[in-house]
């Protein structure tokens, strides 16, 4: 499909936001084991070594890192700030080179 | 048809204003624990900050905030794509569906961080 690149950021800040909804539950179990006791937080230590739960927490970060630069797009914009076509094309741009530069980061930390 | 019956607030501005304000929140909590996650935490000193009544009263409201920030934005989710326009009864009925499993979701999400706030 062809989309000027103002719709694809959208259209990602909505699935991403639905991904995050679903995407809670692993950080609430996270924390539930990081506080129940010190065998837990070992555990989840332990856990969180797995490649197969990393790629998982790192889903997760990767889905609130770009839901967090897209939305702070929004509220630069209800500022009143680059509500232009080119000033949103801008911002976009913007979010995605945000948003690949921290997800990779986070992987880096995460591996 | 408009009804403005499942929505937050009962009013868009209000809801407008929620998911900003939730948003904020949300983005200082984060930030927040993704700086102490960071700076690398072990058993005792991560306990201990969660043991700390501002660090619950933070998480709470964050909880909170994500209670209401998902609300609103999948209200407008389900609006948008599951409605009687697109799809007839059909889009009423899988509306109301969807929006009851997304609240009972919510609803364990905050019953649970409150049990793990307060209950360790
Ligand atoms: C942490 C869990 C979060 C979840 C589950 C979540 C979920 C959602 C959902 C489902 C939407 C609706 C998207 C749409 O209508 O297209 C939304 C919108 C929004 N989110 Fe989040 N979000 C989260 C965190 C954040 C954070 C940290 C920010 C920080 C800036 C943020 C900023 C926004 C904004 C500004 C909107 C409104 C977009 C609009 O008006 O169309 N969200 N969120």
């Amino acid at each position: 499909m062809r989309l000027p690149v103002t719709a694809w950021v959208s259209i990602a800040h909505r699935a991403s936001g639905v991904f995050l909804f679903a995407g809670m539950a692993v950080l609430i179990w996270a924390l539930d084991a990081s506080l129940a006791s010190p065998e837990s937080f070992a555990s989840l230590r332990e856990c969180l070594s797995s490649p197969l739960v990393k790629l998982v927490v790192w889903a997760v970060v990767a889905g609130l890192i770009y839901h967090t630069m897209a939305g702070v797009k929004h509220l630069v914009m209800d500022f009143g700030i680059g509500e232009t076509m080119e000033g949103s094309i801008l911002g976009s741009r913007i979010v995605i080179a945000l948003s690949v530069v921290l997800i990779l980061l986070a992987g880096v930390w995460i591996w | 048809m408009v009804t403005a019956v499942t929505n937050l607030g009962r009013s868009g501005l209000y809801d407008w204003l929620m998911q900003r304000v939730t948003a904020v929140i949300l983005l200082a909590y984060f930030l927040y624990v993704g700086c102490v996650l960071l700076g690398g935490v072990d058993y005792p000193a991560w306990k201990e900050l969660h043991a700390q009544t501002w660090m619950r009263v933070f998480s709470l409201l964050a909880l909170l905030s994500l209670g209401a920030h998902a609300w609103v934005g999948l209200w407008a989710i389900f609006t948008d794509y599951l409605t009687e326009r697109l799809m007839g009864t059909t889009g009423n009925v899988l509306r109301l569906a969807a929006q009851a499993v997304c609240a009972l979701i919510m609803f364990t999400y905050i019953v649970w961080g409150i049990q793990i706030l307060w209950g360790y």
